[in-house]
């Protein structure tokens, strides 16, 4: 049973099939409107994320299915102490796809090699997080036109950063990228994904203290949160927390043409005032993402022989 | 200093130096009721210097484990006083209940009847990760 649990699981080939089909629901949503009729989709969300589990069950009402799940750990079976395995079984008794969201590394890889209805992965602890990869990666193709001769600088908690490390994984695989890495020392990318993905493929890369040295090269900018909370001490944090910030000021010095991209929610690294640019891209990012999980569920479900 | 050969069983030769307790813990051979035998620093004019375990009865050995713990090791049956298999180890692809993982956040530390399962991404560095949350293995 073919699941989504890590942005790799997909090929190249498979990921431009996904966008290309969320393209055309773009173009014609009607055609799929009734794709997924009398299918449901089952949301596990084990920790709360209201912005996510909307995003699936919007895709799949969309498609013309149904939606059942739960909404955080308290309200599952989880709460009596049921194993994850078993809740795959069960619930694939009553579902065709499962979405599943879990605090915990491994969680809906377990759940995949357990249910017998795709599982897709909607995020585990710190680990992986492919559907907002693939909102991404959409973004990126409809705002540039390309995945392949772009400058994609990704700015702030690198470190820590989920959607970062999967979005470097994912572009590096493309032809002529390269990557801006823009971070407090306290917070630069880890060695393990220079050493992995960026030295192993050759992708060029630069690391940098400054967004604004880094601004009038790039094509992407992907910003994320500096959290106090990284920090081992307050005065750094109050040191470089305003660094990263960006404002109407520091996009002076942009290309016109540059997309401004953040996984949301953001506090305070994105000023209001930017959200006025039309270089930020970033609420469409949302929707892009619900697009994406609606070509992905057709897609799982299709292989599966379900629709 | 003299260990008598063994008839029938299994002897667990060119273990590196030191190694030899850990693949005792590993392959669970305390809980054997027939005589083992660690022989600790055996000169070796291969080795310089070497560990050998000796088991006198033969017992199905975990190879997944001797491979992980030291994937130049030999493993000998003996029947009758004579070597009637010579198995080569190699650096197994797959580790099962071997080793567990030791991160906090992986699924395995919550869910106890999970097996730990690990897989081998490196083998030049001889470097395996968790499948569940692909942690590497120290």
């Amino acid at each position: 049973m073919r699941s989504l649990i890590n942005i790799l699981d997909l090929s190249v080939d498979e990921i431009n099939e996904l966008v290309a089909t969320a393209e055309d629901i773009i173009e014609n949503p009607a055609k799929y409107a009734e794709v997924c009729h009398g299918k449901k989709l089952a949301t596990l969300f084990f920790e709360p994320s209201t912005r996510t589990r909307l995003s699936f069950e919007a895709a799949m009402i969309e498609l013309g299915g149904s939606v059942i799940g739960f909404s955080e750990a308290s309200s599952s079976s989880a709460a009596k102490g049921e194993s994850v395995a078993d809740t795959a079984k069960v619930i694939s008794c009553y579902a065709d796809i499962i979405a599943m969201r879990h605090p915990k590394e491994g969680a809906p890889y377990v759940a995949s090699l357990n249910a017998s209805v795709p599982v897709i992965n909607a995020g585990d602890g710190g680990h992986n997080h492919p559907t907002q990869t693939l909102a991404d990666l959409l973004t990126i193709k409809r705002e540039t036109g390309r995945f392949d001769s772009l400058t994609v600088g990704l700015c702030g908690d690198l470190k820590f950063g989920r959607t970062v490390h999967s979005l470097i994984e994912a572009m590096s695989r493309y032809a002529n990228v390269k990557f801006v890495l823009i971070s407090p020392e306290e917070l630069k990318l880890p060695s393990y994904v220079k050493r992995d993905v960026l030295k192993k493929n050759n992708i060029p890369y630069v690391q940098t203290t400054s967004l604004e040295d880094a601004m009038p090269e790039l094509d992407i900018l992907y910003m994320t949160r500096v959290q106090r909370e990284r920090f081992f001490n307050e005065e750094d944090y109050l040191r470089l927390k305003d660094s990263y910030i960006l404002d109407t000021k520091k996009l002076e010095n942009a290309k016109d043409s540059l997309v401004v991209m953040h996984p949301l929610p953001r506090v305070n690294e994105i000023s209001v005032s930017v959200d006025d640019d039309p270089r930020a891209c970033y609420f469409k990012q949302v929707l892009y993402g619900k697009y994406m999980r609606m070509a992905l569920i057709m897609k799982l479900l299709k292989e599966a022989g379900t629709i | 200093m003299n260990i008598d050969s063994i008839t029938s069983g299994i002897v667990i030769d060119h273990i590196t130096a030191g190694r030899g307790m850990k693949l005792y813990d590993l392959l669970g051979l305390d809980e054997l009721e027939c005589s083992v035998a660690i022989i600790k620093n055996v000169t070796s004019g291969k080795m310089g210097k070497k560990d050998i375990i000796k088991i006198d009865a033969d017992i199905p050995v975990n190879l997944d484990i001797i491979g992980y713990v030291d994937p130049g090791i030999t493993v000998n049956v003996i029947k009758n006083g004579e070597i009637i298999d010579k198995k080569s180890i190699d650096t197994p692809q797959t580790l099962k209940n071997v080793i567990k993982c030791k991160n906090p956040r992986c699924i395995t530390s919550v869910e106890q009847e999970l097996d730990h399962v690990f897989t081998l991404v490196d083998k030049e560095n001889k470097i395996y990760k968790c499948i569940y949350c692909e942690t590497k293995a120290n």
